[in-house]
Protein backbone atom coordinates (compact mmCIF):
# COMPACT_ATOMS: atom_id res chain seq x y z
CA UNK A 1 0.00 0.00 0.00
CA UNK A 2 3.04 2.42 0.83
CA UNK A 3 4.54 1.81 -2.42
CA UNK A 4 1.07 2.03 -4.21
CA UNK A 5 1.09 5.46 -2.29
CA UNK A 6 4.32 6.61 -3.55
CA UNK A 7 4.21 5.93 -7.12
CA UNK A 8 0.62 7.41 -7.43
CA UNK A 9 0.93 11.11 -8.88
CA UNK A 10 -2.49 11.82 -9.65
CA UNK A 11 -6.01 10.65 -8.78
CA UNK A 12 -9.80 11.88 -8.88
CA UNK A 13 -12.12 10.83 -6.09
CA UNK A 14 -15.48 10.65 -7.70
CA UNK A 15 -14.86 13.56 -9.72
CA UNK A 16 -18.26 15.06 -11.57
CA UNK A 17 -17.94 18.10 -13.73
CA UNK A 18 -21.09 19.78 -14.59
CA UNK A 19 -22.40 22.85 -17.30
CA UNK A 20 -24.87 24.33 -15.15
CA UNK A 21 -26.65 21.70 -14.17
CA UNK A 22 -25.72 19.06 -16.19
CA UNK A 23 -23.35 16.25 -15.56
CA UNK A 24 -20.84 16.00 -18.33
CA UNK A 25 -18.32 13.69 -16.15
CA UNK A 26 -20.15 11.76 -13.29
CA UNK A 27 -18.27 10.63 -10.26
CA UNK A 28 -15.16 9.54 -12.25
CA UNK A 29 -12.34 8.00 -9.43
CA UNK A 30 -9.13 7.30 -11.68
CA UNK A 31 -5.48 6.85 -10.51
CA UNK A 32 -2.89 8.18 -12.72
CA UNK A 33 0.71 6.17 -11.18
CA UNK A 34 3.64 8.30 -11.64
CA UNK A 35 5.60 8.28 -15.24
CA UNK A 36 3.14 6.27 -17.06
CA UNK A 37 0.56 6.82 -20.14
CA UNK A 38 -2.89 6.67 -19.26
CA UNK A 39 -5.26 7.08 -22.42
CA UNK A 40 -8.70 8.06 -22.22
CA UNK A 41 -10.79 6.47 -24.75
CA UNK A 42 -14.81 6.92 -25.57
CA UNK A 43 -16.99 8.24 -27.86
CA UNK A 44 -17.39 11.47 -28.96
CA UNK A 45 -19.38 13.57 -25.94
CA UNK A 46 -18.37 10.85 -23.62
CA UNK A 47 -17.05 13.75 -21.45
CA UNK A 48 -13.34 12.86 -21.77
CA UNK A 49 -12.06 15.98 -22.84
CA UNK A 50 -14.17 17.42 -19.66
CA UNK A 51 -12.52 14.97 -17.47
CA UNK A 52 -9.10 15.94 -18.60
CA UNK A 53 -10.24 19.41 -18.21
CA UNK A 54 -10.70 19.25 -14.69
CA UNK A 55 -7.24 17.87 -14.04
CA UNK A 56 -5.91 21.48 -13.87
CA UNK A 57 -8.29 23.22 -13.23
CA UNK A 58 -9.70 24.51 -16.93
CA UNK A 59 -12.70 23.27 -16.70
CA UNK A 60 -14.42 26.06 -14.86
CA UNK A 61 -13.18 28.96 -17.18
CA UNK A 62 -15.99 27.26 -19.30
CA UNK A 63 -19.56 29.13 -19.53
CA UNK A 64 -21.62 27.72 -16.53
CA UNK A 65 -18.74 25.13 -15.76
CA UNK A 66 -18.34 23.55 -12.28
CA UNK A 67 -16.65 20.21 -10.37
CA UNK A 68 -17.52 18.22 -7.35
CA UNK A 69 -15.09 15.50 -5.84
CA UNK A 70 -11.63 15.39 -5.60
CA UNK A 71 -8.34 15.61 -7.84
CA UNK A 72 -5.42 14.59 -5.97
CA UNK A 73 -1.69 16.23 -7.35
CA UNK A 74 0.64 14.56 -4.90
CA UNK A 75 -2.22 13.30 -1.80
CA UNK A 76 -3.25 17.66 -2.31
CA UNK A 77 -7.02 18.42 -3.56
CA UNK A 78 -6.32 21.22 -6.32
CA UNK A 79 -9.65 21.89 -5.13
CA UNK A 80 -8.94 22.64 -2.06
CA UNK A 81 -9.69 26.21 -0.38
CA UNK A 82 -6.42 27.19 -0.85
CA UNK A 83 -5.44 26.12 -4.16
CA UNK A 84 -4.82 29.18 -6.21
CA UNK A 85 -6.32 27.23 -10.04
CA UNK A 86 -2.93 29.38 -11.69
CA UNK A 87 -0.60 27.86 -9.78
CA UNK A 88 -2.49 23.90 -10.66
CA UNK A 89 -1.81 25.23 -14.11
CA UNK A 90 1.98 25.58 -13.93
CA UNK A 91 1.96 22.46 -12.69
CA UNK A 92 0.10 20.25 -14.93
CA UNK A 93 0.55 21.08 -18.18
CA UNK A 94 -1.86 21.14 -21.65
CA UNK A 95 -1.69 20.46 -24.86
CA UNK A 96 -4.91 21.07 -26.99
CA UNK A 97 -6.54 19.52 -29.97
CA UNK A 98 -5.30 22.00 -32.46
CA UNK A 99 -1.59 23.46 -32.39
CA UNK A 100 -2.09 27.05 -30.58
CA UNK A 101 1.36 29.01 -30.86
CA UNK A 102 0.66 32.76 -30.03
CA UNK A 103 1.20 34.16 -33.27
CA UNK A 104 2.72 37.87 -31.83
CA UNK A 105 5.79 36.10 -30.88
CA UNK A 106 8.80 34.20 -32.09
CA UNK A 107 9.41 30.19 -31.66
CA UNK A 108 11.65 31.19 -28.63
CA UNK A 109 9.41 33.41 -27.14
CA UNK A 110 6.66 31.29 -27.25
CA UNK A 111 8.89 28.31 -25.89
CA UNK A 112 9.50 30.91 -22.34
CA UNK A 113 6.21 32.04 -22.46
CA UNK A 114 5.23 30.29 -19.27
CA UNK A 115 8.73 30.73 -17.78
CA UNK A 116 8.65 34.60 -18.49
CA UNK A 117 4.98 34.82 -16.26
CA UNK A 118 6.69 33.99 -13.17
CA UNK A 119 8.88 37.26 -13.66
CA UNK A 120 12.15 38.03 -15.46
CA UNK A 121 14.31 35.34 -15.26
CA UNK A 122 18.37 35.67 -16.41
CA UNK A 123 18.94 35.09 -20.03
CA UNK A 124 21.63 31.94 -19.70
CA UNK A 125 18.58 29.92 -17.66
CA UNK A 126 15.80 31.01 -20.52
CA UNK A 127 18.42 29.95 -23.01
CA UNK A 128 18.91 26.57 -21.49
CA UNK A 129 15.02 26.47 -20.66
CA UNK A 130 14.52 26.78 -24.46
CA UNK A 131 17.01 24.25 -25.95
CA UNK A 132 15.79 21.69 -23.04
CA UNK A 133 12.16 21.92 -23.71
CA UNK A 134 12.57 21.61 -27.53
CA UNK A 135 15.22 18.43 -27.24
CA UNK A 136 12.72 16.88 -25.14
CA UNK A 137 9.33 17.73 -28.02
CA UNK A 138 12.18 16.71 -30.67
CA UNK A 139 11.92 19.82 -32.21
CA UNK A 140 15.50 21.56 -31.75
CA UNK A 141 17.28 19.90 -35.07
CA UNK A 142 14.45 21.41 -36.71
CA UNK A 143 14.49 25.14 -36.05
CA UNK A 144 17.39 25.42 -33.60
CA UNK A 145 18.84 28.32 -36.48
CA UNK A 146 15.59 30.17 -36.81
CA UNK A 147 14.30 30.59 -33.14
CA UNK A 148 13.50 34.29 -33.72
CA UNK A 149 11.19 33.35 -36.82
CA UNK A 150 7.06 33.53 -35.85
CA UNK A 151 5.89 30.47 -34.54
CA UNK A 152 3.35 30.69 -37.63
CA UNK A 153 6.53 29.41 -40.21
CA UNK A 154 6.37 26.48 -38.55
CA UNK A 155 4.03 23.74 -40.03
CA UNK A 156 1.48 21.97 -38.18
CA UNK A 157 2.94 19.26 -36.79
CA UNK A 158 6.01 21.35 -35.97
CA UNK A 159 3.47 23.57 -34.09
CA UNK A 160 1.72 21.09 -32.02
CA UNK A 161 5.55 20.01 -31.10
CA UNK A 162 6.63 23.72 -29.87
CA UNK A 163 3.67 23.79 -28.13
CA UNK A 164 4.70 20.23 -26.18
CA UNK A 165 7.65 22.22 -25.84
CA UNK A 166 5.83 25.54 -24.17
CA UNK A 167 3.78 22.91 -21.99
CA UNK A 168 7.09 21.38 -20.55
CA UNK A 169 9.24 24.53 -20.39
CA UNK A 170 8.08 25.46 -16.76
CA UNK A 171 8.92 22.09 -15.73
CA UNK A 172 5.40 20.90 -14.94
CA UNK A 173 4.46 17.40 -13.12
CA UNK A 174 1.87 16.04 -15.41
CA UNK A 175 0.77 16.26 -19.19
CA UNK A 176 -2.25 16.56 -20.51
CA UNK A 177 -3.05 15.66 -24.02
CA UNK A 178 -6.61 16.72 -25.30
CA UNK A 179 -6.31 14.83 -29.00
CA UNK A 180 -2.95 16.22 -29.68
CA UNK A 181 -2.89 14.64 -32.99
CA UNK A 182 -6.16 15.13 -34.33
CA UNK A 183 -5.32 17.85 -36.77
CA UNK A 184 -1.68 16.32 -37.76
CA UNK A 185 -1.06 14.36 -40.74
CA UNK A 186 0.38 10.46 -40.43
CA UNK A 187 3.71 11.45 -39.93
CA UNK A 188 2.97 14.46 -37.69
CA UNK A 189 1.07 11.50 -35.53
CA UNK A 190 3.81 9.22 -35.25
CA UNK A 191 6.80 12.03 -34.43
CA UNK A 192 3.89 12.69 -31.24
CA UNK A 193 3.20 9.10 -30.28
CA UNK A 194 7.39 8.68 -29.97
CA UNK A 195 7.23 11.95 -27.77
CA UNK A 196 4.76 10.21 -25.75
CA UNK A 197 7.33 6.82 -24.93
CA UNK A 198 9.88 9.92 -24.14
CA UNK A 199 8.22 12.32 -22.27
CA UNK A 200 6.94 9.82 -20.03
CA UNK A 201 10.13 9.31 -18.73
CA UNK A 202 9.72 12.93 -16.69
CA UNK A 203 6.09 13.21 -16.60
CA UNK A 204 2.77 11.76 -16.04
CA UNK A 205 0.40 11.60 -19.09
CA UNK A 206 -2.57 11.57 -19.56
CA UNK A 207 -3.98 11.48 -22.83
CA UNK A 208 -7.64 11.89 -24.30
CA UNK A 209 -8.02 10.28 -28.43
CA UNK A 210 -10.39 9.21 -30.45
CA UNK A 211 -7.47 6.75 -32.05
CA UNK A 212 -7.81 3.33 -30.62
CA UNK A 213 -4.48 1.97 -32.34
CA UNK A 214 -2.85 5.30 -30.62
CA UNK A 215 -4.19 4.27 -27.36
CA UNK A 216 -3.34 0.88 -27.68
CA UNK A 217 0.27 2.39 -28.83
CA UNK A 218 1.39 4.79 -26.63
CA UNK A 219 -0.35 4.05 -23.54
CA UNK A 220 0.17 1.48 -20.37
CA UNK A 221 -3.55 2.13 -18.83
CA UNK A 222 -6.66 2.70 -20.91
CA UNK A 223 -9.83 4.20 -19.15
CA UNK A 224 -13.42 3.72 -21.03
CA UNK A 225 -15.31 6.29 -20.99
CA UNK A 226 -19.33 6.42 -22.16
CA UNK A 227 -21.90 8.99 -21.37
CA UNK A 228 -19.80 11.01 -18.91
CA UNK A 229 -19.12 7.37 -17.01
CA UNK A 230 -16.37 5.59 -16.30
CA UNK A 231 -16.96 2.07 -17.49
CA UNK A 232 -13.48 -0.11 -17.03
CA UNK A 233 -9.60 1.01 -16.63
CA UNK A 234 -6.86 -1.36 -16.58
CA UNK A 235 -4.06 -1.80 -18.41
CA UNK A 236 -3.85 -1.22 -22.23
CA UNK A 237 -2.84 -4.81 -23.25
CA UNK A 238 -6.00 -6.42 -20.74
CA UNK A 239 -8.25 -3.61 -22.20
CA UNK A 240 -7.47 -4.47 -25.28
CA UNK A 241 -7.26 -8.14 -25.53
CA UNK A 242 -9.78 -9.05 -22.64
CA UNK A 243 -12.09 -6.31 -21.77
CA UNK A 244 -14.23 -7.56 -18.57
CA UNK A 245 -17.32 -5.14 -19.61
CA UNK A 246 -19.02 -5.81 -22.88
CA UNK A 247 -19.46 -1.98 -23.43
CA UNK A 248 -15.82 -2.02 -24.15
CA UNK A 249 -15.93 -4.86 -26.19
CA UNK A 250 -18.18 -3.73 -28.30
CA UNK A 251 -16.19 -0.01 -28.50
CA UNK A 252 -12.63 -1.31 -29.32
CA UNK A 253 -14.12 -3.99 -31.64
CA UNK A 254 -15.91 -1.05 -33.91
CA UNK A 255 -19.54 -2.24 -32.92
CA UNK A 256 -20.25 1.25 -31.75
CA UNK A 257 -19.13 4.61 -30.98
CA UNK B 1 -31.07 24.94 -74.59
CA UNK B 2 -29.03 27.94 -75.31
CA UNK B 3 -31.68 29.87 -74.70
CA UNK B 4 -31.20 29.90 -70.81
CA UNK B 5 -27.15 30.03 -71.04
CA UNK B 6 -27.45 33.09 -72.98
CA UNK B 7 -30.02 35.03 -71.21
CA UNK B 8 -27.70 34.34 -67.71
CA UNK B 9 -24.44 35.61 -69.91
CA UNK B 10 -26.79 39.06 -70.34
CA UNK B 11 -27.75 39.16 -66.78
CA UNK B 12 -24.43 38.93 -65.30
CA UNK B 13 -23.19 41.34 -68.00
CA UNK B 14 -26.07 44.02 -66.80
CA UNK B 15 -25.67 43.20 -62.96
CA UNK B 16 -22.00 43.87 -63.55
CA UNK B 17 -21.93 46.86 -65.28
CA UNK B 18 -24.27 48.06 -62.95
CA UNK B 19 -22.27 47.16 -59.87
CA UNK B 20 -19.19 49.21 -61.72
CA UNK B 21 -21.33 52.49 -62.60
CA UNK B 22 -22.70 52.32 -59.23
CA UNK B 23 -19.35 51.77 -57.29
CA UNK B 24 -17.86 54.46 -59.44
CA UNK B 25 -20.74 57.28 -58.21
CA UNK B 26 -19.88 56.45 -54.64
CA UNK B 27 -16.14 57.13 -55.52
CA UNK B 28 -17.56 60.28 -57.31
CA UNK B 29 -17.77 62.66 -54.03
CA UNK B 30 -14.52 61.86 -53.13
CA UNK B 31 -12.74 62.80 -56.31
CA UNK B 32 -15.12 65.42 -56.94
CA UNK B 33 -14.12 67.04 -53.25
CA UNK B 34 -9.80 66.33 -54.17
CA UNK B 35 -10.41 68.09 -57.15
CA UNK B 36 -11.93 71.05 -56.20
CA UNK B 37 -9.78 71.29 -53.31
CA UNK B 38 -6.79 71.00 -55.04
CA UNK B 39 -7.88 73.36 -58.15
CA UNK B 40 -8.74 76.28 -55.67
CA UNK B 41 -6.14 75.50 -52.97
CA UNK B 42 -3.05 74.20 -53.98
CA UNK B 43 -2.44 77.63 -55.93
CA UNK B 44 -2.22 79.12 -51.94
CA UNK B 45 -0.10 76.76 -50.55
CA UNK B 46 3.46 77.74 -50.35
CA UNK B 47 6.20 78.16 -47.64
CA UNK B 48 4.55 80.73 -45.70
CA UNK B 49 1.19 79.09 -45.74
CA UNK B 50 2.93 76.48 -43.38
CA UNK B 51 5.13 79.17 -41.11
CA UNK B 52 3.03 82.01 -40.38
CA UNK B 53 -0.15 83.14 -38.75
CA UNK B 54 -2.80 84.78 -40.11
CA UNK B 55 -2.61 88.64 -40.39
CA UNK B 56 -5.10 91.33 -39.42
CA UNK B 57 -8.00 90.87 -42.18
CA UNK B 58 -8.22 93.01 -44.94
CA UNK B 59 -3.90 92.46 -45.35
CA UNK B 60 -2.77 89.60 -47.74
CA UNK B 61 -0.17 87.13 -47.23
CA UNK B 62 0.04 85.14 -43.77
CA UNK B 63 -0.37 81.39 -43.50
CA UNK B 64 -2.22 78.54 -41.16
CA UNK B 65 0.56 77.50 -38.61
CA UNK B 66 -1.19 78.32 -35.57
CA UNK B 67 -4.20 76.15 -36.80
CA UNK B 68 -2.14 73.29 -38.47
CA UNK B 69 -0.55 73.18 -34.40
CA UNK B 70 -3.40 73.87 -33.05
CA UNK B 71 -5.14 70.83 -34.73
CA UNK B 72 -1.65 68.99 -33.67
CA UNK B 73 -2.14 69.93 -29.93
CA UNK B 74 -5.79 69.68 -29.72
CA UNK B 75 -5.67 65.94 -31.36
CA UNK B 76 -2.61 64.65 -29.69
CA UNK B 77 -4.99 66.14 -25.95
CA UNK B 78 -7.89 64.12 -27.57
CA UNK B 79 -5.93 61.10 -28.08
CA UNK B 80 -4.42 61.48 -24.91
CA UNK B 81 -7.80 60.84 -23.08
CA UNK B 82 -9.53 58.77 -25.39
CA UNK B 83 -7.50 56.62 -26.34
CA UNK B 84 -6.58 54.81 -22.99
CA UNK B 85 -10.18 54.90 -21.67
CA UNK B 86 -11.41 53.65 -25.10
CA UNK B 87 -9.76 50.82 -25.53
CA UNK B 88 -9.65 49.51 -21.83
CA UNK B 89 -13.45 50.14 -22.35
CA UNK B 90 -13.14 47.96 -25.75
CA UNK B 91 -10.88 45.37 -24.01
CA UNK B 92 -13.07 45.13 -20.69
CA UNK B 93 -16.24 44.69 -23.30
CA UNK B 94 -14.68 41.84 -25.27
CA UNK B 95 -13.37 39.98 -22.14
CA UNK B 96 -15.79 40.65 -19.44
CA UNK B 97 -18.10 42.02 -20.80
CA UNK B 98 -20.88 39.73 -20.85
CA UNK B 99 -22.73 40.59 -17.95
CA UNK B 100 -25.23 43.64 -16.80
CA UNK B 101 -22.30 45.77 -16.67
CA UNK B 102 -20.94 45.07 -20.33
CA UNK B 103 -24.31 45.65 -21.52
CA UNK B 104 -24.94 48.85 -19.78
CA UNK B 105 -21.18 49.84 -21.53
CA UNK B 106 -22.45 48.36 -24.60
CA UNK B 107 -25.54 50.35 -25.16
CA UNK B 108 -23.93 54.14 -23.44
CA UNK B 109 -21.19 53.48 -26.11
CA UNK B 110 -23.49 52.97 -29.00
CA UNK B 111 -25.97 55.76 -28.02
CA UNK B 112 -22.84 57.96 -27.87
CA UNK B 113 -21.51 57.19 -31.35
CA UNK B 114 -24.52 58.36 -32.44
CA UNK B 115 -24.46 61.36 -30.62
CA UNK B 116 -24.67 64.90 -33.05
CA UNK B 117 -20.86 66.23 -32.21
CA UNK B 118 -22.05 69.54 -31.07
CA UNK B 119 -23.90 68.52 -28.46
CA UNK B 120 -20.54 66.91 -27.27
CA UNK B 121 -19.58 70.16 -27.33
CA UNK B 122 -22.39 72.05 -25.81
CA UNK B 123 -22.12 69.35 -22.98
CA UNK B 124 -18.45 70.35 -22.68
CA UNK B 125 -19.15 73.74 -22.63
CA UNK B 126 -21.49 72.93 -19.78
CA UNK B 127 -19.31 71.27 -17.42
CA UNK B 128 -15.69 72.20 -18.19
CA UNK B 129 -15.93 75.75 -20.32
CA UNK B 130 -18.50 77.25 -18.12
CA UNK B 131 -17.05 76.39 -14.47
CA UNK B 132 -13.75 77.55 -15.35
CA UNK B 133 -14.79 80.42 -16.78
CA UNK B 134 -12.71 80.51 -20.08
CA UNK B 135 -12.48 78.65 -23.66
CA UNK B 136 -9.50 76.33 -24.00
CA UNK B 137 -7.22 73.85 -26.17
CA UNK B 138 -7.80 71.41 -23.15
CA UNK B 139 -11.69 71.59 -23.52
CA UNK B 140 -11.94 71.30 -26.78
CA UNK B 141 -9.43 68.00 -26.68
CA UNK B 142 -12.08 67.11 -23.62
CA UNK B 143 -14.82 67.24 -26.06
CA UNK B 144 -13.10 65.39 -29.27
CA UNK B 145 -12.13 62.63 -26.87
CA UNK B 146 -15.37 62.16 -25.67
CA UNK B 147 -16.34 61.75 -29.63
CA UNK B 148 -13.84 59.04 -29.95
CA UNK B 149 -13.81 56.88 -26.95
CA UNK B 150 -17.34 54.95 -28.11
CA UNK B 151 -15.47 55.28 -32.01
CA UNK B 152 -12.46 53.08 -30.27
CA UNK B 153 -14.08 50.91 -27.61
CA UNK B 154 -16.51 49.54 -30.18
CA UNK B 155 -13.79 48.65 -32.50
CA UNK B 156 -11.23 47.46 -30.38
CA UNK B 157 -14.14 45.63 -29.06
CA UNK B 158 -14.59 43.84 -32.48
CA UNK B 159 -10.94 43.45 -33.00
CA UNK B 160 -10.45 41.50 -29.49
CA UNK B 161 -12.97 39.49 -29.97
CA UNK B 162 -11.73 37.95 -33.22
CA UNK B 163 -8.90 36.67 -31.10
CA UNK B 164 -9.45 32.96 -30.96
CA UNK B 165 -10.65 31.59 -27.67
CA UNK B 166 -8.00 28.92 -27.83
CA UNK B 167 -5.17 31.44 -27.95
CA UNK B 168 -6.66 32.49 -24.46
CA UNK B 169 -6.86 28.81 -23.51
CA UNK B 170 -3.64 28.09 -23.99
CA UNK B 171 -2.63 31.08 -22.04
CA UNK B 172 -4.43 29.95 -18.74
CA UNK B 173 -3.38 26.96 -19.17
CA UNK B 174 0.04 27.86 -19.42
CA UNK B 175 -0.70 29.65 -15.96
CA UNK B 176 -1.29 32.82 -16.95
CA UNK B 177 -3.58 34.97 -14.71
CA UNK B 178 -6.63 36.64 -16.20
CA UNK B 179 -5.82 39.47 -16.46
CA UNK B 180 -1.91 38.82 -17.99
CA UNK B 181 -3.77 36.44 -20.56
CA UNK B 182 -6.17 39.55 -21.76
CA UNK B 183 -2.78 41.96 -22.06
CA UNK B 184 0.14 39.45 -23.15
CA UNK B 185 -1.32 37.27 -25.72
CA UNK B 186 -5.71 38.78 -26.68
CA UNK B 187 -4.27 42.70 -27.26
CA UNK B 188 -1.22 41.67 -28.85
CA UNK B 189 -2.71 39.42 -31.42
CA UNK B 190 -5.15 41.97 -31.93
CA UNK B 191 -3.22 44.85 -31.23
CA UNK B 192 -2.92 45.93 -35.80
CA UNK B 193 -6.56 46.33 -35.18
CA UNK B 194 -6.85 48.06 -32.65
CA UNK B 195 -4.44 50.79 -34.05
CA UNK B 196 -6.19 50.59 -37.18
CA UNK B 197 -9.45 51.76 -35.47
CA UNK B 198 -7.44 54.41 -33.02
CA UNK B 199 -5.87 56.02 -36.48
CA UNK B 200 -9.35 55.69 -37.78
CA UNK B 201 -10.95 57.13 -35.23
CA UNK B 202 -8.23 60.08 -35.28
CA UNK B 203 -9.16 60.86 -38.50
CA UNK B 204 -12.57 61.16 -38.32
CA UNK B 205 -12.02 63.56 -34.65
CA UNK B 206 -9.43 65.35 -36.92
CA UNK B 207 -11.72 67.14 -39.04
CA UNK B 208 -14.45 68.14 -36.59
CA UNK B 209 -15.69 71.51 -36.16
CA UNK B 210 -18.65 71.99 -34.40
CA UNK B 211 -17.61 70.41 -30.64
CA UNK B 212 -14.75 73.01 -31.13
CA UNK B 213 -16.84 76.34 -31.34
CA UNK B 214 -17.55 76.67 -27.59
CA UNK B 215 -14.78 74.84 -26.37
CA UNK B 216 -11.79 75.42 -27.77
CA UNK B 217 -13.15 78.51 -29.59
CA UNK B 218 -10.32 79.82 -32.18
CA UNK B 219 -7.47 82.07 -31.92
CA UNK B 220 -6.06 84.02 -34.60
CA UNK B 221 -2.63 84.26 -33.10
CA UNK B 222 -0.27 81.23 -32.53
CA UNK B 223 -0.59 79.62 -29.40
CA UNK B 224 0.63 76.59 -27.83
CA UNK B 225 -0.92 77.34 -24.25
CA UNK B 226 -3.58 74.48 -24.12
CA UNK B 227 -5.33 76.35 -21.12
CA UNK B 228 -5.73 79.14 -23.78
CA UNK B 229 -8.21 79.42 -26.96
CA UNK B 230 -6.54 77.47 -29.87
CA UNK B 231 -6.88 77.09 -33.25
CA UNK B 232 -7.71 73.96 -35.38
CA UNK B 233 -7.54 73.97 -39.26
CA UNK B 234 -11.26 73.17 -38.82
CA UNK B 235 -12.62 76.25 -36.73
CA UNK B 236 -10.21 78.52 -39.34
CA UNK B 237 -12.08 77.31 -42.42
CA UNK B 238 -15.09 77.82 -40.72
CA UNK B 239 -14.33 81.57 -39.53
CA UNK B 240 -12.50 82.22 -43.30
CA UNK B 241 -15.03 80.60 -45.39
CA UNK B 242 -17.97 82.46 -43.64
CA UNK B 243 -15.90 85.80 -43.74
CA UNK B 244 -16.31 88.74 -46.49
CA UNK B 245 -12.35 88.53 -47.86
CA UNK B 246 -11.51 86.72 -51.00
CA UNK B 247 -8.33 86.54 -49.41
CA UNK B 248 -10.22 84.56 -46.21
CA UNK B 249 -11.86 82.49 -48.89
CA UNK B 250 -8.43 81.63 -51.18
CA UNK B 251 -6.82 80.92 -47.38
CA UNK B 252 -9.97 78.70 -46.82
CA UNK B 253 -9.24 76.49 -49.88
CA UNK B 254 -5.61 75.88 -49.04
CA UNK B 255 -6.64 75.06 -44.80
CA UNK B 256 -9.54 72.56 -46.30
CA UNK B 257 -6.76 70.82 -48.96
CA UNK B 258 -4.44 70.19 -46.06
CA UNK B 259 -6.64 69.03 -43.51
CA UNK B 260 -8.05 66.83 -46.50
CA UNK B 261 -4.80 65.71 -46.60
CA UNK B 262 -4.28 64.95 -43.27
CA UNK B 263 -7.30 62.99 -43.16
CA UNK B 264 -6.87 61.18 -45.94
CA UNK B 265 -2.87 60.45 -44.88
CA UNK B 266 -4.16 58.76 -41.58
CA UNK B 267 -6.57 56.97 -43.41
CA UNK B 268 -3.97 55.31 -46.21
CA UNK B 269 -1.77 54.83 -42.84
CA UNK B 270 -4.39 53.16 -41.41
CA UNK B 271 -4.22 50.89 -44.12
CA UNK B 272 -0.84 49.99 -44.24
CA UNK B 273 -0.59 49.01 -40.38
CA UNK B 274 -3.02 46.60 -40.76
CA UNK B 275 -1.28 44.71 -44.35
CA UNK B 276 2.06 45.00 -42.05
CA UNK B 277 1.24 42.74 -39.34
CA UNK B 278 -1.02 40.65 -41.01
CA UNK B 279 1.87 39.35 -42.70
CA UNK B 280 2.48 37.45 -39.87
CA UNK B 281 -1.40 36.93 -38.46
Amino acid sequence: MALADAALHLATERLTALFHRTAAVKEVSLMFPRHTVTAIIGPSGCGKSTFLRCLNRMHELSDGGWVTGKVLLEGVDIYGGRVNPVEVRRRVGMVFQRPTPFPTMSIYDNVVAGLRVNGRLPQTTLDEAVERALRQSALWDEVKDRLRVSALDLSGGQQQRLCIARAVAPGPDVLLLDEPTASLDPLGTLRIEELCHELKRRYTIVIVTHNLQQAARVSDYTAFFYLGELIEVGRTKDIFTKPRVERTEAYITGRFG
Amino acid sequence: MIAPRLRRRVGSAIMTTLVVALCLLAVLPLLFILGDLTVKGASSIDWNFFTKSPVPAGQTGGGVANAIVGTGIIVGLACLFGLPIGIGAGVFLAEYGSGRLGWLVRFVADVLNGTPSIVMGIFVWGWFVKPLGHFSALAGGLALAALMIPMVARTTEEMVRLVPHSLREAALALGYPRWRTSLRVVVRTALAGIVTGGLVAVARIAGETAPLLFTALGNLNFSTNILQPMQTLSLQIYVYATGPFDEWHRLAWAAALVLMALVLGLAVLARWATRQRDGTG
